[in-house]
């Protein structure tokens, strides 16, 4: 076999058996740790005789390895059980909030990676000068403050002092693009503050490791005007490095999406999971943990392949 | 020596916060739960920061969440760098199949984000001040880990580690005694770092309903309770909101000098 598929080949298994071992946690794990889940559902003045019932009537007498292998084989044929608190199907419920949410992640990446790479390469062509200084010491603000923090700011200035956005983003199934794109505005802009500052910064970074290599300075003394240095010679050299920040910076959206969502009150995956862990329902809690968990490890794994691909001298490893 | 202005007022601002938060029995004009005012009062010579969303003085509410937010975080980073190192220097000192178990393990739960894995945990968990120092501490420690470990691999190959060994000291004795004393500098750095995230983590949790639960008050939760002023005007959620950023970036730049004072003193001696 070809050694890159091979690598890629191994990369993608090791991925898979991550996601199978971080499933048996949130199962197993959670199994594990004290909680009832009949208890959970009856309350604490539920009689012994009801408990043994429920218990029979959900399967809890099983061992716990046979219940894992029937709810990791529902999953795989679409199947994520009931919501103990209202008894919805969860994969109904999850359907449409996985797209809500998909949506304002979606719009988050949209603005922030062109902006970022942008404003990284601005800082690296400046750097140590005025423009630098500024970019930098705005990033180190907003890179010390939690999504919620940063969302309240965002609130207060775009509602009170200049009131131009509606503090709440609801998102119906009927209404238009640009209508959603509205209602988005403020959650959006939260989320672009809050990864912007680390994919930039490591942006930066990267195109200043490249421009100390020999060939930038055999294009400066070429005489080629520094734009075109940057342009032509250090950024196709640092795409690799890049392209891994903007994946591992579209995984922690997956988290600040969590967040934001709650404090936005937008119908959406995050704000699904946070309601039943408070609820303590956790057929919906694993469920959704382990989407957020494959999503999070499909990207770190995709950041990985692309580094792969990118960089000749990872295909040969030792 | 010199210490640069940022530094500078990175360490003052700390400091004060640290004063606050030990002295906040003593300092808080009002007890923490005491409706001493009307509901929504603007600042006064009363209440200096206005009272809050059920007319409770603002200034005392967060001075004491002052106290309740850094003593959490500092507990679970406390935990998490004792666990962490420990196992961490454990794993690079006795290397085989100890190694390999913790570090799988770690690789495993930093698979997934913290946030998620502390939700599904808090999902069955009763929810009080132990169980959330346990669980961002035993989550937190992973970082500690592997920090720990790349720290001490390079440690356990000196010449002084080796001759410790062929002495016939215990693996405790070399861990405490030889490895972490030299492994001490890039690691008072991260903890300032940890010590954030741990801020960072718990407001956020008790921001969501699931850390520390009222009447007590900590920074996250009182941005909780008076979210829904904002959108009539009153700003008294921004205050605790400003006091967890100030005391992020204070603690960032302290780290910041550390890791920059630590890192140049090491070019300079190996030059």
């Amino acid at each position: 076999m070809h050694p890159i598929l091979k690598l890629l080949v191994q990369r993608i298994a090791l991925g898979l058996l991550l996601l199978l071992a971080v499933s048996a946690v949130i199962f197993l794990g959670v199994e594990a740790l004290p909680g009832d889940t009949a208890q959970a559902i009856l309350g604490q003045q539920a009689t012994p005789e009801a408990l043994a019932n429920l218990r029979e009537k959900m399967g809890l007498n099983e061992p716990p390895l046979t219940r894992y292998f029937q709810w990791l084989g529902g999953i795989l044929t679409g199947d994520l059980g009931k919501a103990l608190t209202n008894g919805a199907d969860i994969a109904q419920s999850i359907g449409q909030r996985l797209g809500n949410t998909l949506f304002l992640a979606g719009c988050a990446a949209a603005i922030s990676v062109p902006l970022a790479i942008l404003l990284g390469l601005t800082a690296a062509r400046h750097a140590g000068k005025w423009p630098d200084k500024v970019i930098s010491g705005i990033t180190l603000t907003t890179i010390s403050l939690p999504e919620f923090v940063a969302a309240y700011f965002v609130i207060y200035i775009f509602t009170q002092l200049i009131p131009i956005f509606q503090p709440v983003a609801m998102v119906f199934p009927g209404m238009t693009f640009w209508a959603k794109l509205n209602a988005v505005a403020l959650p959006v802009i939260v989320l672009v503050l809050v990864v912007l500052a680390h994919m930039m910064r490591m942006t930066r970074a990267a195109i200043l490791n490249v421009m100390q290599s020999a060939y930038i300075e055999t294009a400066e003394l070429k005489g080629l005007s520094p734009m075109t240095v940057i342009w032509r010679h250090a950024f196709p050299n640092a795409i690799a490095p890049v392209v891994s920040v903007v994946m591992l910076n579209m995984a922690y959206l997956v988290v600040g999406v969590v967040v934001v969502e709650v404090v936005f009150g937008y119908n959406a995956l995050g704000q699904y999971l946070v309601d039943h862990v408070t609820k303590r329902d956790l057929p919906v809690v694993q469920a959704v943990g382990l989407i957020f968990a494959a999503v999070y490890i499909f990207l770190n794994m995709l950041a990985d392949i692309i580094g792969i691909l990118a960089n000749p001298r990872l295909r040969h490893p030792k | 020596m010199r210490i640069p202005i940022s530094a500078l007022i990175g360490l003052v601002l700390t400091g004060t916060f640290l004063f606050v938060a030990i002295f906040a029995q003593w300092i808080a004009p009002y007890p923490i739960r005491d409706v001493s005012g009307g509901q929504w009062e603007g600042p006064s010579a009363q209440f200096w920061l206005g009272t809050d969303t059920i007319g409770r003085d603002i200034l005392s509410r967060l001075i004491y969440g002052a106290q309740i937010t850094i003593f959490v975080a500092l507990a679970s980073s406390v935990l998490a760098f004792s666990l962490g190192a420990f196992l961490g220097f454990l794993a690079a000192v006795k290397g085989g199949w100890i190694d390999q178990v913790l570090s799988r393990i770690v690789d495993l739960v930093m698979a997934v984000p913290s946030l998620i894995v502390a939700l599904v945990m808090l999902s069955v968990l009763p929810l009080n001040l132990t169980v959330l120092i346990l669980v961002m501490g035993v989550l937190d420690s992973t970082r500690v880990f592997r920090l720990s470990r790349a720290v001490a691999a390079d440690i356990a190959v000196m010449d002084y580690v080796e001759a410790a060994k062929l002495r016939g000291e215990k693996g405790t004795w070399v861990i405490f005694r030889e490895i972490l004393p030299n492994a001490l500098s890039p690691l008072v750095a991260e903890f300032g770092l940890r010590f954030i995230f741990a801020v960072l983590f718990i407001s956020t949790l008790s921001f969501l309903g699931l850390g520390i639960q009222p009447p007590l008050a900590d920074w996250g939760g009182m941005v909780k309770e008076n979210k829904d002023g904002l959108i009539y005007g009153k700003s008294a959620a921004l205050l605790p909101a400003a006091a967890i950023a100030a005391l992020a970036i204070s603690v960032n730049l302290v780290a910041d000098w550390i890791l920059t004072r630590t890192s140049s003193l090491k070019g300079g001696r190996g030059g």
